[in-house]
């Protein structure tokens, strides 16, 4: 863990193969890489069902985040990237996938995940991501009807999760169920904007507050603001959150509260869902390009 | 008549000491820490000094800034009336230069855009209170990214005439672009200039929104910023005046009202 080095912030990196899984027969292997702007995902799809992921934190120089994030993904199961029949590249540096045969934004591939992930009854994805925050309304395909997003500021974003959880030096995995030890909610935090959020906190501590009530303070004013983009696209049953935001049970469960909605349980990683739509859709791109479809 | 105007600040506490409206005897200036009000005190106690004055001796007290309230009616500095930066800063910028029509303060946690009318009153105004990137916060942050001083932010831009254009408007996403820039080998002379640009550029949609009329005027904290001014003039096409003491101009504008209500009673 990063207690250490002091960097709460750094989240664990992680890869899977599924182990069942054979691609030697497979029909059709793709591939959907996923770059955000704090955290590039790839996924490599064998006949339509997840095979293999890796999830790492995108660095400096975009292509050389795509590389590596694919090959970890196909680290140990014998494929390489030239075996992938067709690769899509989606997210913040989707141009930059040198691989890729196609890119798509990231809206579109969120609610085909989504899709994948939770089901034909899913209407409404919440994508908390990084540096944006998107609210998707979409049909019974997995196909975007509406959207909204805040991509402008880091209120209601993972990035401002990461800088508070610093400043509290509590571990980003670790903060939200922190923030649920309070006996009573406080006020959310009156700053809209992270850094002066951030100086308010630091007043707050400094009062005297506890750490867990200073971040139920701070959750609770991100909530706020995950609403108000939520109430404005409008929501729809059934409601799902996507993105690494979606592990922070200090987001979710208060979201939940606030808007009287039980999201679905995630039967995957959510913060797979871009690439996983990325690698659906390319799964069609090669169909339709064999004559399959 | 002595009067004192006292600048409460989001980093800075400012005072400034008045005779008959018109002489200023001293000025002082100090950083805001934990507890507001005896950082406030601090710095009016030392103007106090300066002028060899005592509290009793300075007939009305009028309070300005983020943190007014907290010197309101409050000893020792007992502020009798407080007022909002807006009108502060166009009273001060007033007094100091008269043909002003349109004030800019930028400050550490807030930018401002006045418009002055006859006598220094306030004909419109404009404010960024909810986001770091349009104050001097922004340049802060960007430095602490940069690993240079804040005060070498504007020298360092001044030596690079290259444009190079930021995406990010908000100061966490900024710090992460500015991280990506020195990745990509970008000069710390090319991130300083477009890191005060892409500052510029937010200021002056905000101050356009208002609209400007000659002459302008920059203060604040950032007007002392050298690297902030060649943008914000391309930004709004026209010359600006930076008066000698810009941190001051708010609490000058400040004891600039307490001589005027002192003198109508």
């Amino acid at each position: 863990m990063s207690e250490e080095s002091g960097e709460f912030w750094r989240w664990r990196e992680y890869r899977h193969t599924q182990p069942s899984m054979d691609w030697h027969d497979a029909k059709i292997i793709t591939g959907g890489v996923d770059i955000g702007s704090v955290g590039s995902k790839a996924v490599v799809m064998v006949d339509g069902e997840l095979y293999a992921y890796s999830v790492m934190r995108t660095g400096g120089v975009s292509e050389e985040t795509a590389i590596k994030v694919t090959n970890w993904a196909l680290e140990g199961t014998g494929l390489k990237t030239e075996n992938l029949h067709h690769v899509v590249g989606t997210g913040y540096g989707r141009v930059n996938v040198p691989f890729a045969n196609k890119t798509i934004t990231e809206i579109a591939c969120h609610a085909r995940g989504a899709h994948y992930i939770y089901g034909p009854t899913v209407r409404t994805v919440l994508d908390i991501g990084g540096q944006d925050c998107k609210a998707i309304r979409c049909d019974d395909k997995g196909k975007v009807m509406s959207f909204l997003m805040n991509d402008k500021c880091a209120a209601g974003t993972g990035r401002g999760l990461e800088v508070f959880a610093d400043l509290i030096r509590i571990p980003i995995e670790e903060v939200g169920k922190v923030s649920l030890t309070v006996t009573e909610e406080p006020p959310p935090v009156s700053n809209t904007c992270v850094i002066f959020a951030k100086a308010e906190s630091v007043a707050l501590l400094r009062q005297g507050w506890p750490k867990e009530r200073v971040a139920a303070a701070y959750h609770l004013a991100m909530v706020d603001r995950i609403i108000d983009l939520l109430t404005k696209v409008g929501i729809e049953k059934d409601f799902v959150i996507t993105g690494g935001v979606a592990k922070n049970i200090g987001i979710v469960s208060r979201l939940e509260r606030n808007l009287g909605i039980k999201p679905l349980e995630a039967k995957l990683d959510p913060i797979l869902a871009g690439a996983l739509g990325a690698a659906l859709f390319a799964k069609a791109l090669y169909e339709k390009q064999i004559g399959l479809r | 008549m002595i009067t004192a105007g006292v600048d409460v600040g989001a980093k800075y506490v400012k005072t400034v000491l008045l005779e008959d409206g018109k002489k200023v005897l001293t000025g002082t200036i100090g950083p805001v820490g934990f507890d507001v009000s005896k950082s406030a005190t601090e710095v009016f106690e030392k103007a106090l000094l300066n002028a060899n004055l005592k509290r009793e001796q300075i007939n009305q007290v009028v309070a300005t800034g983020m943190g007014r309230k907290s010197v309101h009616q409050t000893p020792p500095i007992n502020a009798r009336e407080i007022v909002p930066e807006v009108i502060a800063d166009a009273k001060g910028t007033h007094h100091l230069i008269p043909t002003v029509k349109t004030v800019i303060d930028v400050g550490a946690e807030e930018g401002r855009g006045v418009k002055v009318g006859e006598n220094g009153g306030v004909k419109d105004f404009v404010i960024n209170e909810r986001c770091a990137a349009g104050a001097g916060t922004f340049i802060e942050t960007m430095a602490r990214a940069l690993e240079v001083g804040v005060e070498d932010m504007g020298p360092l831009a001044l030596k690079s005439t290259n444009v190079i254009p930021m995406n990010a408007q908000c100061c966490v996403f900024a710090e992460s672009e500015v991280v990506t820039l020195i990745h990509s080998k970008i000069s710390k002379e090319d991130i300083a200039k477009a890191i005060h640009d892409a500052m510029a550029s937010r200021i002056a949609s905000m101050v356009l929104r208002m609209g400007v009329e000659k002459d302008v005027a920059l203060i604040g904290g950032v007007a002392r910023n050298t690297g902030f001014l060649p943008p914000l003039k391309k930004e709004l096409n026209t010359e600006i005046i930076v008066p000698e003491h810009p941190e001051y101009v708010g609490a000058l504008g400040a004891a600039m009202l307490a001589f005027e209500m002192e003198g109508q009673k």
